[in-house]
């Protein structure tokens, strides 16, 4: 589904993201675990369209579909989906409203019919009820005063309601305390199926027991050092990512 | 800058007008004028030199000749795009100044409600007229004196004590006949007696694409436990100027609301200043401007905290465009003896583009020690993060730059509980953000 092939970006002047090669397969789960200031975060903007980003080299593909050359909207419509490490608030636009406006934008680009207001209701109703998110926060604007647990569910919350093709979950996992990580874990799980994927960014291997990923990649310094299984990620817990940066350091 | 020429062409203009009067001419009311006409000869028009008309500069209103009156074709189908559809309301219209029975529609009211031309007034009733014109429009500035000189027509609303009046009242301002330039000075006078209630949109429009000038004072008496809630909106064409003042009185216990929503015009000028006069009373002043081209609007607000236990809470927002300029400057005096004040205030704006302008001043004058204040003002771009949050679901980046700042604006009728209204507000926002 998703191929990002010798991927190179910068900001600025500074090389973040060093020669990436990713596979992420429709059914699969792929974690990119790495210690702070590796590139994983800039790896998931790069992804999802965001400003401020050059790209130096390389490609990536979406079913094929060339997506670095599309605006974040074409990319979202096409089927990318970030979940934000930092979710904006948008004061005076209420979340009922920006998801209506966002599915519909969707639709249309697959040739459907927009939602009427009846059936958005109805459709939006069964996903509430699926990541347990309280009517309240619905009316409200978006993530505006939210908490920080809040926030992250409202994200899931939205991956629910624009079932995209892959989601790329940023970090999904910080400020959450466990009960908050547990249902954020299961509405990712519930979204899991035979069509889509997931990449799931993350600093710690905690994410991982609940979202239980099918590959590991290790990023550190721009490049994925080490890919494995999920036990990757708990040998990462153990020993640190120390030993698995070293040779790389080495062969520059 | 030298505005003599243009202030000598008002003065003799004023001349030719009493020689046509008969005995009016000797009634107080024209004394009035006089006074202020003699006033407004040694005020002149404001200059940038002035320290409140600064960002200002009203030179290019004065290079046009402007007359009082033409002849203007209209009727209650072609006024119908002025109105606001659903809302109950008496209809007050004015085409050019000159009031138009015809336009107008006041509903039945209850006993004692007056709502009427100040000119009808002037002639049958001069004493009432008397009784409360110029009580709280201190001739302070040349525009001012103008209107003061020129008055003659407005609205005169007077509520009696421990009355509602019944809907909204609205006070359509038409100006404009083809190939010409018009002025107009509405001189509006609103008195809500004790524990009354009374709610008033005045709004402004064009006839012709011509420039145009609206001189407008209001003078606003709020009695003690009423309600008096007034809209100004200023939706004239591109090219005209008007210089607006509102000034009130806020009695004990009473509630003052003002939404200022300024969509239209070349250069506008708006001084709104409460005086909340006794104690508990709350004044509320929201202001909006959204302008692109090379439009010019200026707020200056003037909250006077003379009484203890007080409330004002201001906030005004613009959006600006092009090279389009806003200036809000805001005071808060609170008075020695209006302990327990409580005084908010913010101004916030985002500039589109960059060649638009925002000078933002607010001024805080505090006299008394047990008081709560506050100010912020905040000027920037539309925030890249929230605009990428957007995109990243899907929507386009005109429609969500459009989402933020339609939200942005609509924030200040957030208040309004009058459906109706609050709609019809945000329908306009909404087209004027197209």
């Amino acid at each position: 589904m998703l191929t990002v092939k010798n991927l190179f970006a910068r900001v600025e002047e500074k090389e973040i993201l060093k020669g990436i090669n990713l596979q992420v397969n429709a059914g699969e789960v792929h974690a990119i675990m790495g210690p702070n200031g590796s590139g994983k975060s800039t790896l998931a903007n790069v992804l999802a369209g965001k400003d401020g980003y050059e790209i130096t080299g390389g490609e990536v593909l979406l079913d094929g579909k060339d997506i670095l050359e599309m605006s974040p909207e074409e990319r979202a419509r096409e089927g990318v989906f970030l979940a934000f490490q930092y979710p904006v608030e948008i004061p005076g636009v209420s979340n009922a409203t920006f998801l209506k406006t966002a599915l519909n934008e969707i639709r249309k680009h697959h040739g459907l019919e927009e939602l009427d207001a009846m059936h958005f209701l109805k459709y939006m109703k069964e996903k509430m009820k699926l990541v347990g998110i309280d009517q309240k926060l619905i009316n409200r604007s978006v993530n505006q005063g939210f908490s920080g647990g809040e926030k992250k569910r409202n994200e899931i919350f939205q991956l629910q309601m624009l079932q995209p093709k892959l989601a790329v979950l940023d970090e999904t996992d910080s400020g959450l305390d466990i009960d908050a990580l547990k249902i954020v874990s299961n509405g990712v799980n519930l979204f899991r199926n035979k069509e889509n994927a997931v990449i799931v960014v993350t600093h710690y291997q905690r994410l991982l027991n609940y979202i239980v990923p099918d590959f590991v990649h290790v990023l550190v310094n721009g490049r994925i050092v080490k890919s494995g299984g999920k036990e990757l990620a708990l040998e990462l817990e153990e020993k640190g990512y120390d030993w698995v940066t070293e040779p790389v350091e080495a062969s520059v | 800058m030298d505005n003599s020429q243009s202030k000598n062409k008002f003065i003799s203009a004023f001349n030719n007008v009493e020689e046509r009067m008969n005995g009016e001419s000797k009634s107080p009311f024209h004394q009035l004028r006089k006074a202020a006409i003699k006033k407004f000869d040694e005020l002149d028009f404001p200059t940038v030199k002035n320290e409140d008309w600064k960002y200002t500069n009203i030179a290019p209103i004065l290079k046009h000749d402007f007359i009082t009156s033409a002849d203007v074709k209209t009727n209650k189908k072609a006024i119908e795009q002025f109105l606001i559809p659903g809302l109950k309301a008496s209809l007050i219209v004015f085409v050019n100044g000159s009031y138009s029975k015809e336009l107008s529609h006041i509903t039945k009211q209850a006993a004692g409600i007056r709502i009427e031309n100040l000119d009808a007034l002037l002639k049958n009733e001069p004493e009432l007229v008397m009784q409360y014109f110029g009580r709280f429009a201190g001739i302070d500035n040349g525009f001012t004196a103008l209107n003061t000189a020129f008055a003659k027509e407005g609205t005169v609303i007077i509520v009696p004590d421990n009355t509602e009046v019944d809907g909204h009242i609205h006070i359509l301002n038409l100006s404009g006949a083809s190939g010409k330039n018009l002025i107009s000075q509405p001189r509006n006078i609103i008195v809500a007696g004790k524990n009354s209630r009374v709610k008033i949109i005045e709004s402004y429009h064009s006839l012709s694409e011509e420039e145009n000038f609206t001189n407008t004072v209001n003078e606003v008496s709020v009695g003690d436990n009423s309600y008096v809630e007034i809209y100004r909106l200023q939706r004239e064409n591109m090219k005209s100027f008007h210089v607006n003042r509102t000034q009130a009185r806020l009695g004990k216990n009473s509630i003052f609301t003002h939404y200022s929503v300024t969509l239209g015009g070349s250069i506008v000028r708006n001084d709104t200043n409460i005086l909340l006069d006794d104690e508990h009373s709350t004044g509320n002043l929201y202001g909006l401007y959204l302008t692109e081209g090379s439009q010019h609007v200026d707020n200056h607000t003037l909250i006077d905290h003379a009484k203890p236990n007080c409330q004002s809470n201001e906030m005004y927002k613009g959006v600006l465009n092009d090279s389009s300029r806003g200036v809000f400057n805001g005071k808060v005096f609170v008075r020695e003896d209006a302990q327990k004040t409580n005084a908010y205030q913010s101004n916030k704006a985002i500039l589109l583009s960059d060649t638009a302008v925002i000078d933002t001043k607010p001024q805080l004058e505090i006299y008394a020690d047990d008081v709560k204040c506050s100010h912020g003002a905040a000027i920037g771009q539309l925030d890249d993060e929230a605009v990428f949050y957007l995109r990243s679901r899907g929507i386009g980046e005109e429609m969500a730059k459009t989402v933020l700042i339609r939200a942005f604006a609509n924030d200040i009728f957030e208040t309004i509980e009058n459906e109706v209204l609050h709609d019809h507000l945000n329908h306009l926002v909404h087209e004027k953000l197209k």
